[in-house]
């Protein structure tokens, strides 16, 4: 018999047993009277021979084994019946836990999903990701991508990893009359077997495609497969036109492929079908990615040292272009971005909610156990063991904090969605994001785990030795006992809210202080998009700015624009076009250069943007290719290259050209890298030159990433349809792309700090109230106790008045405490949070003050309630309770 | 509580296996015999004998049916399991073992002292 059966059968084994130990005892009765007892008298001797009744039956059911169950199971019913008994204390308790298990959750699950899940390719913590290091650093740090010809040698030289190559891509893909912009890879034909992600369609690349002059061929995306062919199937075998040339779709990756770190491409192509220079440049071009997965066997170290060896080989080898570079492997990580900050701060902050939730429910526990108390003692009298009480104790606790635990799983449930579509941008891998059972068993754990923490306290108080004090005495004498370790508890809560209130307090202040800095420009009503030219204009740079003039001219005449402008990098989105400049001829050495954003724009950016010229003057269309090279520069590059001097008329040097530029005018500094980042950001120091001036070679790789931006007299959005007619040009494949007004990359560039604002705004609410809940649970308990005190106090003579001051002092007491402690740790959390979070100053007294404030008026008035009724205790009525 | 007898550790669950491996048979009928073939020496609180014969029950040692004995009443008896009868043939064997020893160092004790 298994020991569910023999637990539910227990009653009819219970009856079983008392059938043979009664027949037992009749037999031997009923021998014994054979033997010539009187009957009074063989009863007697039978039950003496036999033993106490009560004690075997006990031991028998003790021999069943199901003991534990048996006494849980009385336990979890004694528990709820409790629990019906007192809805009130129930509703407080089941919803306080609710709410802290819940969100905790929540946060674990995005936590889970975003951090901790292993990438989706097969057996991911084998993969690394190479990289190339230079024994000396500059603005963007030591390491580096490949070039080329390095992974070729890598590749062919390494015996412990297989390597595949990544290189970016991008254009436009068209197909019949549908055109658009999207991102592509060069591979190595290895890819998706290293990754281990097999085709939804077709096949994958084979070496014979990956080669020079061999047939053009690509794998398209999932979605673009939706997108361009309606999910038709016959798409594979089909030709399509990207990047102006004619491919064959072979395959279709699988839905929701990715490349971690670089997004979800929608074409992928045979890297060595690249017939472009780059693809022979050892020295200048570091754009490959590398990956690689470790052989079976093979470790991270024997790679790395395999890796260190080539290096050495082609650094003698290559002295020019690998002189002090070396390479290195580490396992590919999932790229998440600044999301890991804010996510852990969250948690951080959700747990203290739990805490607080926890010492709630903790001290409406206690105070219960207290009144308790002569109920425990007497099932001590009647013979209950410690172990036992405290079971029963822990029992409840868990029985509540598993209830509470399972209305938090579906609070998490119902808040998983929105919070993920709160968060600003898009959220990492949020595709991970899911309940699993790894969250089932952090809600448990956390539910239990909980019920220890706030059980613990009134369990350990229950009675063993003054049984018989117990007993007799009132409650009043438990009370004082207990008196101490309430006030731990609200002392303990009023210091986590600081906490919290603190810090949404500062984060508070730091948004209003970002959104009332000065962007540099007119945010409103501009609009600015990237466009993808005509592949064909592309070849040549002639043609290519003809094709750029064509569409500001046609956008100029749409009625409601007032000015259009090219620019390469638009204002409050980061750009990575930081260049070294010299004020001499002489160049410095590479680890003492100067950079400076430069930024390539047309003479009306000024117009658009209404960035105000304070010297000189901005470029006009005369500033062209054959004429003097010039350049505007913004106050900030102003003070940092000529401090002290005039900047009209000197020369600056720059890697782009081969001519000094002389400084024309100067303008007002932009926050390029947005309101929060900019103050921050390495480099802020701004550089303009016009479009006309960018030399030939650079003119291909600029028009990919340029974006026209265009100030209107409406709403921007109004005008989006004429704008995308403007742009198509003569062949009509010309498309905008990443489209968005300033306002939207101002509003986005503080969402960050806006989303944080916004939880811990939550969390900080939800501990005041909480906390309030609990300073008034407490002191309406504790003053309750001290009515028939209080009585005598009013009897002897004190005022109302002084009643309330007595009880109001004793609440005010355990706050100040709770203040004291709470500012010291806010300090603490006030430091991480400008560590962690752009934007934040160091300290906000202000902050402080406002939210300790606030915190101890709300305290004060959660003890108000219960000292008002003390003060109108009547005397008479008081002292009858004794 | 006077469930302790005199017997040591373990050897009551012995004598009971031994008494149920000669047919099934009720617990009082198991006490009865007990004492008969121990001739007294085995003092065992009868009600005592129950948590054993439960507990080697859900050990799986023992087995019980509801049966009718020779008077017409219903009795639970206990009979030996294939696993209770390897368990009895282990013990006996590891007793006996352990007895001999016993008496082997007594006799070696007694043959010093002559």
């Amino acid at each position: 018999m298994s020991w569910w059966t023999r637990l539910l059968k227990r009653k009819q084994m219970d009856q079983q047993l008392d059938k043979e130990l009664r027949f037992h005892l009749e037999q031997q009765v009923a021998e014994l009277i054979e033997q010539g007892y009187s009957a009074p008298e063989a009863g007697r001797m039978a039950r003496l021979a036999f033993g106490g009744p009560q004690q075997i039956t006990e031991q028998c059911r003790d021999a069943r084994g199901t003991r534990w169950l048996e006494d849980l199971l009385q336990d979890v019913r004694y528990a709820l019946r409790m629990l019906r008994q007192k809805p009130g204390f129930a509703a407080v308790a089941l919803i306080t836990l609710a709410l802290g298990v819940g969100a905790t959750t929540v946060m674990f699950t995005v936590i889970n999903g975003v951090l901790l899940k292993p990438l989706p390719y097969a057996s991911a913590d084998r993969i690394l990701r190479l990289r190339e290091k230079t024994d000396w650093s500059n603005h963007w740090g030591n390491l580096w991508g490949y070039s080329y010809p390095n992974y070729l040698d890598c590749q062919r030289n390494v015996h412990s990893l297989d390597l595949m190559v990544l290189g970016y891509g991008g254009g436009t893909v068209s197909v019949a009359d549908h055109a658009e912009y999207v991102d592509g890879f060069d591979v190595s034909p290895n890819m998706f077997s290293l990754l281990g992600i097999h085709l939804f369609r077709g096949r994958t690349f084979t070496s014979d495609d990956n080669r020079p002059g061999a047939a053009p061929v690509a794998i398209i995306s999932y979605s673009l497969w939706q997108r361009l062919y309606g999910s038709k199937p016959t798409a594979v075998g089909t030709p399509l036109t990207y990047q102006g040339k004619s491919y064959t779709v072979v395959g279709i990756a699988p839905a929701g492929f990715h490349l971690e770190g670089e997004g979800e491409p929608d074409i992928f192509t045979p890297v060595e079908q690249n017939t472009a220079s780059y693809m022979q440049d050892r020295e200048k071009y570091h754009g490959f990615d590398v990956w690689g997965r470790l052989h079976p066997g093979a470790t991270l170290a024997e790679a790395q040292g395999e890796l260190a060896v080539i290096g050495r080989r082609l650094a003698a080898e290559y002295p020019i272009s690998n002189h002090g570079r070396t390479f290195i492997a580490e396992p590919l990580r999932p790229a998440v971005g600044d999301a890991r900050t804010t996510l852990w701060l969250l948690f951080a902050a959700v747990s203290l909610v739990l805490l607080i939730a926890c010492v709630n429910v903790a001290s409406l526990l206690l105070a219960r156990a207290v009144s308790r108390e002569r109920e425990l003692a007497m099932r001590v009298a009647l013979g209950a063991g410690r172990g036992r009480l405290i079971r029963q104790c822990l029992t409840e606790s868990a029985v509540l904090g598993l209830a509470g635990g399972s209305l938090g799983l579906l609070l998490a449930i119902a808040g998983l969605h929105p919070f993920v579509a709160l968060w600003p941008g898009s959220l990492p891998r949020a595709e991970e994001v899911r309940l699993d059972w790894h969250v089932l068993l952090f809600a448990l754990s956390v539910s239990l785990f909980s019920s220890i923490l706030f059980g613990l306290a009134p369990a350990l108080r229950a009675p063993v030795r003054h049984v018989e004090l117990a007993l007799r005495a009132g409650s009043r004498m438990m009370a004082t006992s207990s008196r101490r370790l309430h006030s731990v508890f609200v002392v303990s809560e009023i210091g986590i809210a600081v906490v919290l209130l603190v810090a949404a307090g500062i984060l508070g202040r730091t948004l209003l202080r970002l959104s009332s800095l000065d962007p540099g420009l007119d945010i409103h009503n501009v609009l600015a998009s990237r466009v993808a030219l005509d592949p064909s204009t592309m070849a040549n740079p002639t043609k290519t700015r003809a094709a750029w003039q064509q569409a500001l001219d046609s956008v100029r005449t749409i009625p409601g624009v007032q000015a259009v402008a090219l620019v390469d990098t638009v204002p409050m989105r980061e750009g990575n076009n930081q260049v070294p400049y010299y004020t001499s001829a002489a160049k410095p050495p590479e680890n003492e250069k100067r950079f400076v954003l430069a930024n390539s724009v047309t003479p009306d950016y000024l117009n658009v943007m209404r960035i105000p010229l304070l010297r000189g003057r901005f470029f006009t269309d005369q500033d062209r290719s054959d004429s003097e090279s010039v350049v505007v520069i913004d106050d900030v590059m102003a003070q940092q290259a000529f401090p002290g001097e005039d900047p009209i008329g000197k020369y600056i040097w720059l890697d782009l050209g081969s001519d000094p530029a002389r400084v024309v005018g100067v303008v007002g500094h932009v926050r390029y890298w947005g309101l929060a980042a900019d103050d921050q950001a390495k480099v802020r120091a701004t550089l303009y030159y016009t479009f006309a001036q960018l030399p030939d070679k650079f003119v291909r790789r600029w028009s990919e990433l340029m974006s026209i931006a265009v100030r209107t007299k409406v709403d921007p959005w109004a005008l989006l349809a004429p704008l995308r007619q403007a742009v198509r040009g003569a062949t009509g494949d010309q498309v905008m792309y990443e489209v968005r007004t300033i306002e939207q990359l101002t509003q986005s560039s503080l969402s960050q700090q806006r989303f944080l604002l916004l939880l811990f705004g939550i969390f900080a609410l939800l501990a005041l109230l909480l906390a309030c809940i609990g300073v008034y649970g407490v002191l309406a308990y504790l003053t309750n106790r001290r009515v028939p005190e209080i009585g005598v106090r009013m009897a002897l003579g004190a005022s109302s008045g002084t009643v309330l001051w007595l009880i109001l002092r004793q609440s005010l007491e355990m706050i100040l405490i709770g203040v004291g402690l709470g500012a010291g740790a806010a300090v603490l959390a006030a430091q991480t949070l400008r560590r962690l979070v752009t934007g934040v100053q160091s300290d906000e007294p202000l902050a402080f003050v406002m939210m300790i404030c606030i915190l101890m008026l709300a305290a004060l008035l959660a003890s108000f309630i219960p000292a008002r009724r003390a003060s109108r205790v009547d005397p008479m009525i008081a002292l009858r309770q004794e | 509580m006077t469930t302790k007898s005199d017997l040591p550790q373990g050897t009551l669950d012995l004598l009971i296996l031994k008494i149920v491996a000669l047919g099934p048979v009720h617990g009082y009928a198991i006490a009865q015999r007990l004492q008969q073939v121990s001739r007294d020496v085995v003092q065992v609180p009868q009600g005592s004998l129950y948590p054993a014969l439960h507990r080697l029950e859900y050990r799986g040692l023992l087995a019980a049916d509801w049966k009718q004995t020779e008077t017409g009443r219903e009795a639970k008896f206990y009979r030996l399991t294939r696993k209770g009868r390897a368990q009895l043939e282990a013990e006996t064997a590891s007793w006996q073992r352990l007895a001999e020893a016993i008496g082997l160092v007594l006799d070696l004790a007694e043959g010093g002292t002559q």
